[in-house]
């Protein structure tokens, strides 16, 4: 096989220090941001949930396209296909299997049924 | 064009496809890997409450910990895209030095890792505790089981490079290792979020 | 000193012992079959000394045209093993009444219902259907190969190594009696302290990775190795049924991954994901396997869907009718089959909105389905239709799908579920759905694109022989079963009180097994004699039944290197379009690269093997020391800078003008 450098386009294109470097950055910021509000701010848990989540969403973002390349495909992009596809999987699965075990409670213990009931709000 | 060009062109082209087509394989693998940990995460949502009277996440992580870990391999996945860089330049010496570095700053993660483990269970909180605990330990021990083949790759390929020099197959067998390295940052992300921070605010 | 070695050697051997090998007489009969069958193959090759052609022309082999035949061997054998199961369950539910306790005991009848579903699902069916694309889909695309052949390869070992296992379990040991599917608490440690559930743990997790590989494997060669010109919508409709079916292995497999790593773990080192109590939740097991098993019945089915399309428009002589909305119906299934798992497990204990909605989903999911089955109707409308086996096939489909997809709308009302959930109701649908609609599918394609793997076609009379025994012994197998389903019968009851008045209709169903079994014994016929007499069906043309698709423009039996030039597409039906233009396709030749043959997949797939088997048998270090074996030999295959070899387009030529020379000959001996 031939040992010289292959010069191909494909390579060089998305390859670059100003979108590796940007992207640690962002990345160091966000997750020190997830950091500090984790610990220093105060309040409505879940609220402190939504913005965690935010922030990781945010920083996944950061990572999948300065780290990842998505989205750089020429031509059919298969990649964010793939990916798009994995989303909608792994949404189905994770909310989805919250939704069901949690909703399992429904039948069980007195106390419970109380509690889930107290917390729906047509029931 | 003289046909010894044409064989060269069409070469080039063979070679390029194939590239193509092994780092889209190996995208979709990462894909397939990612619903693997989304139900690793699904497992954990459902039981991560079930401490059965132990210690729950608020009671064992010490985030400053965590942060310094998740900055190990924060930089590691960082100096992996330089010796990506430095690929593309050819630059087989300074490939070796970030591959070098990258692969130090994984071993520091898998160790500091390890160390919380190992003094979780030393202090009797082993997975045999509670469902929490089994589901956190396998979370956690999945993505470092993952970091750890990633390492024994990087230190594999860190050898044909040496040995072999940046020849087509090194490079693209290199790509594939720097979508996998990545790939687990990414990973990690939600690991830090959902198990880490979560759990401290006793979500 | 003698002492010490006999403690190292039981440490080392785990829970083997002499007393893991069965000695009750069914068990024991089982445990010979196996040893005695693998024994008896070991003699013949070594009789006919064809070790090396063995190793040479097939366990080392990259091309996907032979490694499909050995997925199809091995899924026919399984089927074989299946039956017998079926058969077994079949005589005891039919005499084991009132004080009659039938000739299995419970434990045993549980173990080979287990087994059943397991094999069935696992070996038979994801066996033939990988079977199938191996044959067919690198054909069919214009393609010479799979994207990653090697990987492929490995795949069909690990399955063989799955299936390996779980044949051995009937010789040191036991298998699973916990279903299927292997519900805990029942297969937690505490209820099933033997190593079935290890043996069935291992089996699946390493014949799914097989499974997720392939998954993988096939959808990169759909998406990249088209023949130019071939579009996603001028490919035949096989083609995008693979393409939706690996779209669902490769994202559902990885959640039976973690399921089964989880009950092991559980098992092995005690932790406490779905025990009853320590804080586990043995319901998420329930909600995880289905969240896989629902995608896993549309792998299945969607490529035998997409052998009706070819087989419908073939033997109607039409061109297939509403060829976008078969493409549209198969991605709402492949979407829509991620929205429905919940329909096994309606009487879990979830809510009315819970309920509700995937209630909704199921129903909703029968439409594109339906849409299909229209399509396939108006395709046959006003053709010239030649009622051949695989048409038989098809139309047999029709019949029971229908009944078993109505039934599964019924119970796609949880209201009606709640009453028939796990009863004999169910087995019948889930039977009509994946042997009336799988099993059926995947015969119809053996006897389709048989000559053009092996150049000679089936026996055609004896095809339809075996054809309706298999029908009308289904039909009369698993009609009965609504009906006691109705009448309160449960699955998996190994005895029941004569007073329930179930024993006729299990009776009935006796019958229906018997008759399946002629059909069967037809088909082993049919083989025999086809190949005795092959040479009055030689395929001289290729095209032995007027093809629409490119598989049909190469000579049968295809060459190893499929095209001597990857054709250039330019039209849906591409060789149909041509046969009616009258445009002869004058031969190129080309340079083609192949992988060469490499060992190593079996190689890995057997350190697989060791690493289950010392999972079962609690031989731990065996285990280890065989992942290590995988990794050094992942290594060593890497170092392999020449995977590939080249045969000149001269090379090429000879080899063509070979094979037109030895048609010539059989065209002397028809």
């Amino acid at each position: 096989m031939s040992q010289k450098p292959l010069v191909s386009e494909h390579d060089e294109q998305h390859l670059s220090y100003g979108k590796y470097t940007g992207g640690f950055l962002a990345s160091v910021a966000l997750t020190f941001c997830a950091y500090w509000v984790a610990t220093h701010v105060g309040g409505d848990r879940n609220v402190l949930a939504g913005i965690l989540a935010l922030l990781a969403v945010t920083q996944f973002i950061v990572q999948m396209v300065l780290f990842l390349h998505i989205g750089e495909e020429r031509g059919p992009r298969w990649k964010l296909a793939a990916a798009a596809f994995m989303l909608g999987v792994v949404l189905i699965l994770v909310v989805g299997s919250i939704w069901i075990m949690n909703n399992l409670n429904y039948r069980m213990t007195p106390q419970q049924i109380i509690r889930y009931m107290q917390s729906q709000d047509n029931l | 064009m003289s046909s010894a060009t044409e064989t060269a062109a069409l070469e080039l082209r063979r070679e390029h496809e194939a590239t193509e087509k092994t780092v889209f394989g190996f995208w979709v693998y990462l894909m397939t890997d990612c619903v693997l940990f989304a139900s690793l995460f699904a497992v954990y949502a459902v039981i991560h409450g079930n401490t059965y009277g132990g210690p729950s996440g608020k009671d064992i992580f010490k985030l400053p910990y965590v942060l310094i870990e998740t900055f190990a391999l924060l930089a590691s996945s960082f100096t992996c895209g330089l010796a990506m860089l430095s690929m593309q330049r050819h630059a087989k010496k300074q490939v070796l030095f970030w591959l070098g570095v990258t692969f130090l700053l994984g071993v520091s993660f898998l160790c500091l890792e390890l160390n919380e483990f190992h003094h979780l269970v030393a202090d009797g909180n082993s997975w045999r505790q509670s469902g929490f605990l089994s589901s956190y330990f396998t979370l956690v021990g999945t993505h470092g089981l993952h970091i750890t083949f990633g390492l024994i790759w990087m230190a594999i390929m860190a050898g044909y490079v040496w040995k072999r020099g940046l020849t087509d197959t090194v490079r693209k067998r290199l790509m594939l290792l720097s979508l996998f390295w990545h790939f687990l940052d990414v990973i990690w992300i939600f690991i830090f979020t959902i198990v880490y921070l979560y759990g401290s605010l006793g979500l | 000193m003698m002492n010490l070695v006999g403690q190292c050697a039981f440490a080392l051997l785990g829970k083997l012992g002499w007393n893991q090998i069965p000695r009750n007489p069914i068990e024991a009969g089982g445990a010979a079959t196996i040893v005695c069958g693998v024994l008896f193959i070991v003699a013949l090759v070594t009789y006919l000394h064809r070790w090396k052609w063995l190793w040479k022309e097939w366990m080392t082999t990259q091309d996907p045209k032979r490694i499909g035949v050995m997925y199809i061997v091995v899924a026919l054998v399984m089927l074989l093993r299946g039956s017998g199961d079926a058969i077994l369950m079949r005589l005891q539910q039919s005499i084991s009444v009132g004080n009659n306790n039938g000739i299995l005991s419970s434990s045993h009848f549980q173990q080979i219902a287990s087994a059943h579903g397991t094999i069935m699902i696992f070996f038979v069916a994801m066996g033939l259907m990988f079977g199938i694309i191996n044959l067919v889909l690198p054909l069919q695309i214009g393609a010479r190969d799979v994207a990653f052949p090697f990987l492929n390869a490995t795949s069909f070992w690990l399955f063989f190594m799955g299936m390996a296992l779980v044949n051995v379990s009937l010789v040191l040991g036991d298998f699973s009696a916990a279903g299927w599917l292997s519900y805990p608490p029942l297969s937690e440690l505490r209820y099933s302290p033997t190593v079935g559930v290890d043996y069935w743990i291992w089996a699946l997790q390493i014949a799914g990775v097989g499974s997720l590989l392939s998954g993988v494997n096939f959808l990169v060669t759909i998406l990249r190795m088209r023949a130019p010109g071939m579009t996603l919508m001028k490919m035949p409709m096989f083609a995008w049924s693979v393409l939706g079916s690996m779209s669902l292995v490769a994202f559902a497999f990885p959640i039976l991954t973690v399921t089964l790593a989880l009950l092991a773990l559980d098992r092995t080192v005690g932790a406490h994901f779905f025990t009853a109590g320590g804080g586990g939740n043995a319901m998420m097991y329930v909600n995880l396997i289905w969240a896989w098993g629902h995608p896993e019945v549309y792998i299945l089915v969607l490529p035998a869907f997409g052998i009706y399309s070819e087989i419908v428009s073939t033997y109607a002589r039409k061109r297939l009718f509403g060829y976008t909305s078969m493409v549209w119906a198969i991605w709402a299934i492949v979407l829509l089959s991620f929205t429905v798992w919940l329909h096994h497990f309606f009487t879990m204990g979830a809510g009315a909105n819970v309920n509700a909605f995937f209630g909704i989903m199921t129903a909703v999911i029968a439409v594109p389905t339906g849409v299909k089955i229209f399509n396939w109707i108006f395709t046959m409308h006003r053709g010239r239709i030649s009622f051949r086996s695989p048409m038989l096939w098809f139309l047999g489909f029709v019949t029971t799908f229908t009944i078993g997809g109505v039934a599964g709308v019924m119970m796609s009302v949880p209201a009606i579920d709640f009453q028939v959930h796990n009863s004999l109701f169910l087995v019948a649908h889930f039977h009509m759905m994946i042997v009336g609609g799988v099993v059926f599918g995947y015969f119809a394609a053996l006897t389709y694109w048989f000559p053009k793997i092996f150049g000679f076609r089936l026996h055609e009379k004896l095809g339809s022989i075996a054809f309706w025994f298999w029908l009308v012994g289904f039909l009369v197998a698993f009609i009965p079963l609504y009906i006691l389903g109705f009448m309160g019968a449960t699955r998996r009851l190994d005895h029941y009180d004569a007073s329930l008045g179930w024993q006729p209709l299990f009776i009935v169903a006796g019958v229906g097994v018997v008759l399946i079994g002629i059909g069967v014994g037809f088909q082993i016929l049919q083989l025999v004699v086809s190949i005795w007499q092959r040479n009055e069906r030689r395929d001289l043309s290729g095209d032995p039944w007027n093809g629409r698709t490119l598989e049909w423009s190469v000579p049968s039996p295809a060459p190893f290197y499929n095209f001597t030039k990857q054709p250039v597409v330019t039209a849906r039906d591409q060789f149909w379009e041509d046969k009616q233009s009258g445009k002869n396709r004058v031969k190129e030749y080309e340079d083609i690269v192949l992988p060469k043959n490499s060992g190593l997949s079996v190689v890995i797939a057997s350190f697989a093997f060791l690493v289950g088997f010392g999972m079962v048998w609690h031989m731990y270090w065996l285990s280890l020391v065989s992942l290590l074996g995988i990794i050094v030999t992942l290594v060593v295959r890497s170092m392999n800078e020449e995977p590939e070899y080249t045969i000149t387009a001269r090379e090429v030529e000879k080899l063509e003008h070979q094979r037109e020379h030895q048609l010539k000959e059989y065209e002397g001996l028809v």
